[in-house]
């Protein structure tokens, strides 16, 4: 099955959710969208780790440890973020980033 | 592997163990009944210390993820020393009418933190150290908008997960590569074969961004000032000395050992981000008028001087930045003790509301004012040589204008450290705070940090005891 598909491909793609990943964080202003634009890059990641261990080093699985691993964390953070994110709705009637703003400079 | 390898992983096991013993004993607790929960995990805690600093085993568990070592159990120790303050000093918070039900809350996540910082320094495998860095992270938002009803608070634990999650995936970014270009993540496979490839100074950059995230170096500082000054005020001591501490001993411990192959890289990437961390930290500080935000910034630059401490790259500059860490605890605490009793009997926290304090309340005015002159490095406390040995320790690497440009910024910062000074003792003030006594464990907190600031100061045995066991880069 592998070499049907270069190592390359996957490091492009892996690459390109990662910046689209920042930018996304960089730009969007709603609260749920920033941390969707994390669950991108923490994804991108996977791939990577996933991409070298199948095709780098086949002998063992540390690579597919670390993606699944990261994929529980992820869940985890996103779980806090949320809970955080309902807080934030209670307290400032919305999760547009420009309004969260009480403390500057 | 026998039963009694597992004495290894007591600092580890002890607190996970007090953790859920605090969560079960706040179960049969009575809502009425809720404060009784603080004695008791102080005890506990307590005993954790004092275990924690008996000699035990040394060794490497888990096929070489989990490391131990003399080194590693004093680190956690300073840190255990730093949580016990901490404990003390977040009584009265803890016993306001807002947060009667919560209060095990506080200790639980607390505690996770630390356990997932002891993992992070005892790591011997970059999957090992993600997980304690994440352990020691996710519950820090938790606690950071701990009151939730307060917008500040709750807008202060948004700015610590996003920032953070974004610099984990950063890091993670780089890990990935790392472990593409070397197929392991155990850091002395991964240490025999780094090399200066291009992918692999690209991932070293992508790592250690992530990393000057967490310590908050510029130009990676921008949630540190919000998020300090919105969380809870003892929430943020933790965040500013224990958190900014373990992240400093394993960015040392890596670099000293992972990629050293590639010292003379960082060398110069570190020179440029310590003087940027210097010296912008101390510019923000000069104009903070809120307590929070003015130890925020202080704490900035005084990351900046811990870089000094790595760019040696001996045994001095190991020692110096544990030394340094150990010292800082001790004086930023006595700050931030004094801003929470304040901040807990009269809610102010701005630097006016300070402007005459030493009239009525001169105990609190002479601590904060010794803190002040630890964390600007003035002679007779222990400030002055945890500054002093991280000086010697660049300079014996030959970085003597970097060193220059650290005393100036040193002088900039005593500055503004006098200016609270000088608002307690001589600026006039119509209607300064009035007295008020603290309750016992507030003023043990601060006892002890007056203590930890003379005693440090004097005792120079600790610094050889550190130097002993502190290890440098061979080939520098």
């Amino acid at each position: 099955m592998t070499g049907t598909i270069p190592l390359q491909f996957f490091l492009v793609i892996s690459t390109l959710m990662f910046f689209i990943g920042v930018f996304g964080f960089l730009t969007r202003r709603n609260l749920i969208t920033m941390l969707m634009s994390i669950e991108l890059i923490l994804n991108s990641v996977n791939i990577n780790f996933v991409a070298f261990n199948k095709y780098l080093f086949p002998q063992h699985l540390s690579g597919h440890f670390f993606s699944l691993i990261i994929i529980a964390v992820a869940a985890a953070e996103a779980a806090v973020a949320i809970a955080i994110i309902i807080n934030i709705y209670r307290n400032f009637k919305s999760i547009d980033v420009d309004k969260v703003d009480e403390m500057k400079y | 592997m026998s039963i009694y390898d597992f004495l290894t992983m007591r600092h580890e096991l002890l607190l996970t163990l007090i953790a859920i013993l605090v969560l079960i004993i706040d179960l049969n607790l009575k809502p009425s009944q809720k404060h009784y929960i603080i004695p008791i995990v102080q005890v506990l805690f307590l005993l954790h210390v004092v275990i924690g600093f008996l000699p035990g085993n040394e060794g490497v568990m888990f096929g070489g993820m989990y490391r131990s070592s003399a080194l590693t159990i004093i680190m956690k120790n300073i840190l255990n020393v730093g949580v016990l303050i901490i404990l003390f000093q977040s009584v009265t918070w803890l016993k306001s009418p807002d947060n009667r039900e919560k209060i095990s809350e506080y200790f639980i996540l607390l505690f996770s933190t630390l356990i997932g910082m002891y993992f992070m320094i005892s790591s011997g495998d970059f999957l090992m150290f993600y997980l304690g860095l994440e352990i020691a992270t996710i519950p820090m938002a938790a606690l950071a908008a701990y009151t939730h009803h307060q917008t500040r608070s709750a807008e202060a634990g948004i700015k610590l997960i996003l920032s953070s999650a974004l610099s984990s995936g950063v890091l993670l970014f780089g890990l990935s590569f790392i472990y593409g270009t070397t197929g392991s993540l155990y850091f002395d496979q991964v240490a025999e074969v780094y090399s200066n490839s291009s992918l692999q100074i690209l991932a070293f950059i992508f790592f250690f961004a992530g990393m000057a995230f967490k310590i908050s170096l510029v130009p990676f500082h921008l949630w540190t000032a919000d998020v300090y000054e919105g969380a809870p005020v003892n929430v943020t001591s933790y965040l500013s000395v224990i958190s900014k501490g373990a992240a400093s001993f394993i960015l040392i411990i890596i670099l000293f050992t992972v990629f050293h192959s590639i010292a003379y890289l960082w060398k110069d990437m570190i020179y440029l981000i310590a003087i940027l961390t210097m010296t912008v930290g101390n510019l923000f500080a000069m104009r903070q008028k809120n307590m929070k935000r003015f130890l925020a910034f202080s704490s900035i630059a005084q990351a900046g001087f811990i870089l000094l401490g790595i760019l040696g790259g001996n045994v001095t500059g190991m020692t110096s930045v544990i030394y340094f860490v150990l010292v800082y605890i001790f004086s930023n605490l006595g700050a931030f003790g004094v801003v929470s009793a304040i901040l807990a009997v009269t809610g102010k926290e701005s630097m006016d509301d300070y402007d005459g304090l030493y009239a009525t309340n001169p105990k609190l005015s002479l601590l904060m004012t010794l803190s002040m002159f630890s964390l600007a490095g003035i002679p007779p406390v222990a400030g002055f040589f945890g500054k002093f040995f991280l000086f010697t320790a660049a300079a014996s690497a030959g970085y003597y204008w970097l060193v220059l440009i650290a005393v100036l910024n040193a002088t900039i910062s005593l500055y503004y450290y006098l200016l609270v000074v000088k608002a307690m003792f001589i600026n006039k003030n119509e209607t300064p705070i009035a007295y008020f006594k603290s309750d016992l464990p507030t003023r043990i907190g601060l006892l002890a940090c007056v203590l930890g600031i003379f005693v440090l100061g004097f005792w120079s045995q600790i610094y050889e005891i550190i130097s002993s066991l502190s290890f440098g880069i061979v080939n520098f």
